[in-house]
C-alpha cells in the first residue's frame, strides 16, 4: 500500500503494530513547503496534463461542431485570440458558454464524486444517492410548475430563480440524508440506502409535479431533469465557476487529513484529526460542489459516481486524485455533449448519454465486488 | 387465524372505503342503492363503472405486488427486497413505454407482453448478481443493481419520449402510478396471469422454508434448487409485469406488506403469501383512497402516495440495527 502520511516530517513513526515507517516511500521523491507535504506522482502529473489536452481538443471540436461549422484549427486560433469577426462572436458568444458549462459541470461533479468516495472509502457512493440531485428536481420543478400559484414557500423558490431554487433543494435533501443515516459515525452503506429511501420519496413528488403541470411545463421539465446543456450561456457559467475558485482550495486543504483518516479512525485520532468533524465538512462540500452543478445543468447523473474510480485506476493511489477527477469529469460531460449532439440527434439530453455509460458501469463494479467478496 | 381475520377486516373497510368515498360526494345511501339497485343516475354511474372497478383493481395489484415482495425478500433472503427498489418494475415500465410509444401498441393483450419481458429482463439482471456471490447478495449490492438498472431504463425511456409530445404526455400520466381511469374489462384481462402468478407463488412457499436455510441445506434436505429459482422468478415476473402493465410502478407494497405480516405470523411462507397478498391489497386501496381525499378537488396518484408514506418506513427499516447492510 502506498501512504502518503504526515509523518514524513517527524522521520519516523511508530504505528500500533510497532513496525517503522520510512520517512520516505521508496522511489518517491516528497514535496515539501513549510508544514505541507506530498508524494511527487509523476503518473499523476501526466494524467492531468494529457487529459487537459484532450478536454480542450474536444472542447473545440464541439465548438466548431454546428449550423455554422469551424474548423477545430480556427477554433483554436479564436480561443487564443484570433480568428475573423464572425468567428469569434460564434464561438465566444454562443458555443463556448455551452461547453464552459458542461466543463465546469463536469468538473465539479468529478470533485464531488472523488471526495465522497474518499471519505466513505467506498466506490459506490457518490454525491447522487446523498439525495442532491433529486432535491434539486422537485426544487427546479417547483419552480417550474407551480411558480405564481403555489402559495409563500414556493413563491421564495421561485424569486431565487431556478438555479438558486435547485441548489437550495439539493442541500436541504442531502441535509435530511445526513441526518437520517447518522448513527455513531458514518457508514457508507447506511448513507447509499437512506439516500436511495429519500430518492424514491422525492421523485414521487416529482412525478406529483409532472401530472399536475401542463404538456409545455411537463415538456420542459423532463428536459431538465435529464441534465442538458442547451442553451446554456454565460451565466451558467458563472455561479459555477465561483463555487470552484471558492470550494477547491478548502478541500486541497482538507484532503491532507483524509491521508490521515486512511490509517483508521483510531491512528487519525491519535495524530490529532478530527475525524467525525473532518469528514462531515469534507462531505458538505462535496454537496454544495454536486449541487452547483446540477443547479446550472440539471442532474447529470452517473459522472460522480464513474470518473473517480476511472480516474483512480488511471493515475494510481491509494483513494480518487481530486484534479484528474476533475478533469476527467469535465473531458467526459462535454465528450458526452457532443456524441448527444451529433451522433444522437439534437434532442437528447447530455444526461442521457453518462447514464448509459455509467450505469451498466456501476453494474460491473457491483459483479466485481461480489466476486472478490466470495473468493 | 387471528390475523387472517385482522387482514380480512381491514380489507373490508378500506374497500367500502374506496367505494363509498371520492372527489365528487355521495351519501352512503346513494352508494347502497348504486349497487343493490341502480337505476342509472349519475351516482350510480360513479360508484358502478368507476369506483368499484377501481376498488378492484386495487385489490388485485395490491396483492400481486405484496406477494411478489415476498417472494423477492425469500428469495434474496434479504429484507429490502421489492420490485420496485429492485428495478422489476421499472424494466416492465420501460418496456411498457417501448411498446406504446415507439411501436404504437394500444391493447393491454398486446403490451402485457412487453411488461413481462422488461420485468423478466430486470428481475434476471438482479437475480444474477446475486449469484455471482458465494453468501447471497447484500442489501446495498442489491439495492443499487436494481438503482442502475432503472436508471438506465429511465433514461432510455425519457430519450425516446421527450421528442414527442403526445408520448411525453402519456407518459408522464402513467409513470405516476395510477388505478383511475382503467375500466372493468382491463382486471378481466390480466386477472388469468395474476392468478397463474399466485399459483406459482403457492407452489413455492415450502420450497422458500426450505431455501431460508440457505442453498446448499435446501440441496441436502432433497430440494430442487434450480427449478425454486425458477419457479420463484417465474411468479415475480407474471405478478409484477401485470401490475406494472394495469397500473404503472407502484412502489413500496412489496417492500412493506411481507415486513407487517412476518411481525404478526413469523416466517413460514405458507402463513406469510396468503397474507402478504390480503396486506398488499389493503395498502394499495386505502393509498388510493388517501390520494382522492387530501389534495381535494384534484387526485393525488396511488403510486405518489406510497412513495411518499413508504420512504420513511424504508428508512427506519435501514436505520434499524438487526438489518446486516
Amino acid at each position: 500500500m502506498t501512504t502518503e502520511t504526515d509523518t514524513t516530517e517527524t522521520g519516523t513513526t511508530e504505528t500500533g503494530a510497532g513496525t517503522r515507517v520510512p520517512d520516505a516511500v521508496a522511489g518517491r521523491r516528497p514535496l515539501r513547503a513549510g508544514p505541507v507535504s506530498a508524494v511527487w506522482r509523476p503518473r499523476g502529473a501526466a494524467v492531468v496534463l494529457v487529459g487537459a489536452a484532450v478536454l480542450v481538443l474536444v472542447g473545440a471540436v464541439s465548438i466548431g461542431r454546428g449550423d455554422y461549422p469551424i474548423a477545430v484549427g480556427d477554433v483554436l486560433r479564436v480561443l487564443f485570440g484570433g480568428g475573423s469577426r464572425s468567428e469569434t462572436f460564434v464561438v465566444t458568444e454562443l458555443r463556448l458558454p455551452r461547453v464552459l458549462t458542461g466543463a465546469l459541470v463536469g468538473a465539479a461533479l468529478g470533485i464531488a464524486g472523488a471526495i465522497t468516495q474518499g471519505v466513505a472509502r467506498n466506490p459506490l457512493t457518490s454525491p447522487d444517492v446523498l439525495g442532491v440531485t433529486d432535491g434539486a428536481g422537485v426544487a427546479a420543478l417547483l419552480v417550474l410548475v407551480l411558480a405564481g400559484t403555489g402559495g409563500s414557500a414556493v413563491g421564495l423558490l421561485a424569486a431565487l430563480g431556478l438555479p438558486l431554487a435547485a441548489l437550495v433543494g439539493g442541500l436541504l435533501a442531502a441535509a435530511l440524508v445526513v441526518v437520517l443515516a447518522y448513527r455513531q459515525g458514518l457508514d457508507a452503506f447506511r448513507f447509499i440506502l437512506v439516500g436511495l429511501g429519500i430518492s424514491v420519496a422525492l421523485v414521487s413528488v416529482t412525478s406529483w409535479l409532472l401530472v399536475i403541470a401542463n404538456v409545455q411545463q411537463a415538456g420542459l421539465a423532463l428536459v431538465w431533469l435529464r441534465g442538458s446543456l442547451n442553451a446554456r450561456g454565460w451565466e451558467h457559467v458563472l455561479p459555477v465557476a465561483v463555487v470552484l475558485v471558492l470550494v477547491v482550495p478548502v478541500t486541497i486543504a482538507l484532503t491532507f487529513r483524509l491521508d490521515a483518516l486512511d490509517l483508521g479512525d483510531d491512528t487519525a485520532r491519535g495524530l490529532g484529526v478530527r475525524v467525525d468533524r473532518t469528514r462531515i465538512s469534507l462531505l458538505g462540500l462535496a454537496v454544495v460542489l454536486a449541487a452547483s452543478a446540477t443547479a446550472a445543468a440539471g442532474p447529470i447523473r452517473f459522472v460522480a459516481l464513474v470518473v473517480p474510480q476511472v480516474s483512480l485506476r488511471l493515475a494510481g493511489g491509494s483513494r480518487p486524485p481530486l484534479i484528474a477527477s476533475a478533469i476527467a469529469g469535465a473531458v467526459l460531460v462535454v465528450a458526452g455533449d457532443l456524441l448527444a449532439r451529433t451522433v444522437l440527434g439534437g434532442e437528447v439530453p447530455v444526461g442521457v448519454v453518462t447514464v448509459v455509460l455509467g450505469a451498466p458501469y456501476l453494474l460491473f463494479l457491483l459483479v466485481r465486488r461480489t466476486r472478490k467478496d466470495s473468493a | 387465524m387471528l390475523a387472517l381475520g385482522l387482514g380480512l377486516g381491514a380489507l373490508a373497510v378500506v374497500v367500502v372505503l374506496s367505494i363509498a368515498v371520492g372527489s365528487g360526494p355521495t351519501t352512503l345511501d346513494e352508494v347502497w342503492r348504486a349497487l343493490v339497485a341502480p337505476t342509472g343516475s349519475p351516482a350510480d354511474i360513479v360508484v358502478r363503472d368507476l369506483r368499484v372497478p377501481r376498488t378492484l383493481l386495487g385489490v388485485m395489484v395490491g396483492a400481486a405486488l405484496g406477494v411478489a415482495g415476498t417472494l423477492m425478500q425469500g428469495h434474496t433472503r434479504n429484507p429490502l427486497a421489492d420490485p420496485s427498489l429492485l428495478g422489476i418494475s421499472g424494466g416492465a415500465a420501460f418496456c411498457v413505454v417501448l411498446a406504446t410509444t415507439v411501436l404504437g401498441v394500444s391493447d393491454v393483450y398486446g403490451y402485457i407482453w412487453f411488461a413481462f419481458a422488461g420485468a423478466a429482463l430486470a428481475a434476471m439482471i438482479v437475480f444474477s448478481l446475486g449469484a455471482a456471490s458465494r453468501g447471497g447478495p447484500t442489501p446495498v449490492t442489491l439495492a443499487l443493481a436494481g438503482l442502475a438498472v432503472s436508471e438506465l431504463l429511465l433514461a432510455i425511456t425519457s430519450g425516446l419520449v421527450l421528442g414527442d409530445g403526445p408520448s411525453l404526455d402519456a407518459y408522464r400520466f402513467w409513470s405516476a402510478g395510477a388505478l383511475d381511469d382503467r375500466g372493468a374489462d382491463l382486471i378481466l384481462q390480466v386477472l388469468p396471469f395474476v392468478l397463474v402468478g399466485l399459483a406459482l407463488a403457492a407452489a413455492n412457499a415450502r420450497a422458500l422454508d426450505v431455501l431460508a436455510l440457505g442453498e446448499d441445506s435446501a440441496r441436502g434436505l432433497g430440494q430442487n434448487v434450480t427449478r425454486a429459482r425458477v419457479v420463484g422468478l417465474l411468479a415475480v415476473t407474471l405478478l409484477a409485469g401485470a401490475a406494472v402493465a394495469v397500473s404503472g410502478p407502484i412502489g413500496f407494497v412489496g417492500l412493506i406488506a411481507p415486513h407487517i405480516v412476518r411481525s404478526l405470523v413469523g416466517p413460514s411462507h405458507g402463513r406469510l403469501l396468503p397474507l402478504a397478498a390480503l396486506v398488499g391489497a389493503v395498502l394499495v386501496v386505502a393509498a388510493d383512497v388517501v390520494g382522492r381525499v387530501v389534495v381535494r378537488p384534484g387526485e393525488l396518484a396511488v403510486g405518489i402516495v406510497l412513495g411518499i408514506v413508504g420512504a420513511p418506513f424504508f428508512i427506519a427499516l435501514v436505520r434499524r440495527r438487526s438489518v446486516r447492510l
